[in-house]
């Protein structure tokens, strides 16, 4: 970090990105920002809001900020969810991983598909596989007595969604904490064999420490990606039954797409969009503040 | 966030872990039992495209009973799936080509320089990679609009560039750290110029980086569905556009949707093979 050259002109290198960033995110940024502030009558015609829109949105006994508070919290307890299982879950399943020859590979290979599935065929997969009548899953909770119906119980509807993101995910978690866990010398190892160390102290002791960096990018990646997760439950439930798994992206393109409210909508965004951002800003610093520690 | 309250929500499953981990026995079952949690809900999908409509609505069969391939002669036989998936493949692998350039020279300045503005700059960036398509499906909408390159493939490319680039920009400052910069001194004083050291010494040097990075902008293009279907309408449909016409008329048509659902999986199966050896290391995102 600190052997970086003092060196103005290395903004040439990245004017590129500078433009690329310019039209795909501040362009589009400031409409948003515009139509936050404005009002309309139809026929293009805009006039001045203030923070209206904000207001309304903030306030909870509107329909709006209801709406927002609920699709907020919802969104909140799936990500904590998903979080306390998949992260747990990943680092079992990398320490599962063969340590050598040709099932290092294969195994890669096999657990890295589900990422690679477009996010709607992700959808219609579950979808399929909970169905009451012709999902394995459906049908086999259903013979054994569950009371399982994705499309009239919220509960099962939740529990599908979960289970869909820990199918769809896990494996990412458990990608990264393989390469922390290829990264620690095998003298670490050798030293706790000759000091007696039992498996659960190599964990607690070796391996989690050096896993701590990459499950920081983990957690962090799976916080945004659950935070702003629209395709996959979209296709599973379509936000029901009732509201009870419409989250933040889905009830924004709700009303953004399918009601053209831009207004509410845009406001919507931007608070939305903020509260990404504040979480991406904490774990900038800490990653820094861990970065110059290291170096230290 | 502190280590401890990294580590807290691990201690309470920790035992079961180091259980699962003790044997190379241990090892296998546990790696067995997430195999078949990952695959049983992928073979019913391609279990249920080889079936057709009928015999996949009269009920629970584990394999197909009256095996066809009806439903995938029906997608080879149709244009709009031919163009639905060249489309798609197009639409990634401009936007892989674009992220992946734009985000060499700028992953360079972030490793080796130190410049007005630049931790603010890559915080920035981050916090697109970082930002919910939602919040763009809209004004993206406008804006492609108004450059009239709304329903193209341009237009998807693009997009996904919002996140990709940013991502590219990470992965490769991570790689390119990971050589030492004497290499660059060394090639200065050996009076090589900085284009024809950057091509001919230090790219090779980075060539799994590149790799990795291409696969991920790749993967994320692949996936993303939200804006790939909301700025296409006829002309540069992707395959989830076409895939949700088996979803209107006439019910659901299960077989169809199964077997395209099916062919998705293919690319980026091929695709992983290929980064198979530094899977790894790039899910790190070259910061291991």
């Amino acid at each position: 970090m600190d052997s970086r050259v003092w060196d103005n002109r290395a903004w040439l290198f990245v004017v590129p990105v500078m433009a690329f960033v310019l039209f795909s995110s501040l362009i589009p940024m400031m409409t948003v920002v515009n139509y936050s502030f404005q009002d309309s009558m139809g026929q293009n015609s805009f006039f001045w809001n203030g923070p209206g829109w904000f207001q309304n949105l903030l306030d909870p006994t509107t329909a709006v900020g209801a709406r927002f508070q609920g699709a907020l919290l919802r969104n909140f307890a799936f990500s904590f969810t998903v979080l306390a299982i998949e992260i747990p879950l990943g680092i079992a399943v990398a320490l599962c991983i063969p340590k050598s020859g040709w099932r290092v590979g294969a195994v890669l290979v096999a657990i890295a598909l589900p990422l690679l599935i477009p996010y709607n065929v992700v959808g219609t997969i579950w979808q399929l596989f909970s169905r009451t009548d012709i999902g394995l899953l459906g049908v086999a909770l259903g013979r054994s007595g569950v009371p399982f119906n994705v499309t009239q119980n919220a509960g099962s509807a939740w529990a599908v969604i979960v289970l869909m993101d820990v199918w769809h995910w896990t494996s990412m978690v458990a990608l990264l904490c393989y390469a922390g866990l290829k990264a620690i010398p095998d003298a670490y190892y050798q030293a706790a064999r000759i000091d007696g160390a039992n498996r659960w102290s190599v964990f607690r002791n070796i391996e989690l420490p050096k896993l701590r960096k990459v499950l920081v990018i983990a957690m962090l990646l799976r916080f945004m990606g659950s935070f702003m997760i629209y395709t996959e439950p979209f296709t599973v439930t379509g936000g029901g039954p009732g509201e009870d798994t419409s989250f933040l992206s889905i009830d924004l393109v709700k009303m953004a797409l399918g009601q053209v409210d831009l207004g509410n909508a845009a406001a919507y965004s931007l608070v939305y969009n903020l509260i990404t951002l504040t979480v991406c800003w904490m774990f900038f610093t800490y990653t820094t503040h861990a970065d110059s520690k290291d170096v230290a | 966030m502190s280590a401890s309250a990294i580590s807290a929500p691990l201690a309470t499953s920790g035992t079961r872990e180091a259980r699962a981990a003790r044997g190379p026995k241990g090892r296998t079952i546990g790696m067995a039992l997430y195999m078949l949690f990952l695959f049983v809900p992928v073979y019913w999908l391609v279990n249920a495209s080889f079936k057709t409509n009928a015999d996949i609505l009269s009920g629970l069969s584990l394999w197909p009973q009256h095996p066809t391939l009806e439903n995938y002669s029906k997608i080879f036989a149709d244009p709009d799936w031919h163009s639905a998936f060249t489309n798609s493949i197009l639409m990634v692998v401009i936007n892989t080509v674009i992220s992946v350039s734009v985000a060499l020279p700028a992953a360079y300045a972030f490793s080796r320089y130190r410049f007005v503005g630049d931790k603010p700059l890559f915080f920035w960036l981050l916090s697109n990679l970082m930002a919910p398509p939602a919040v763009y499906a809209l004004p993206f909408f406008n804006l492609y609009s108004a450059t009239g390159l709304f329903d193209s493939i341009w237009a998807v490319a693009l997009a996904h560039c919002l996140f990709n680039v940013p991502l590219a920009v990470w992965i490769l400052e991570g790689f390119i750290s990971g050589v030492p910069r004497e290499i660059d001194e060394t090639a200065e004083i050996d009076g090589y110029s900085f284009p024809r050291f950057f091509v001919k010494i230090f790219l090779p040097l980075i060539a799994n980086g590149i790799g990795v990075a291409a696969f991920f902008c790749f993967m994320f293009s692949w996936v993303e569905q939200l804006l790939a279907t909301t700025l296409t309408t006829v002309n540069a449909k992707p395959i989830a556009g076409m895939m949700s016409r088996a979803y209107s008329a006439a019910g659901l048509d299960w077989g169809l949707l199964a077997a395209a659902g099916t062919l998705t999986m293919i690319p980026g199966a091929i695709v992983i093979w290929f980064v198979r050896n530094h899977i790894a290391k790039g899910f790190a995102l070259g910061r291991v």
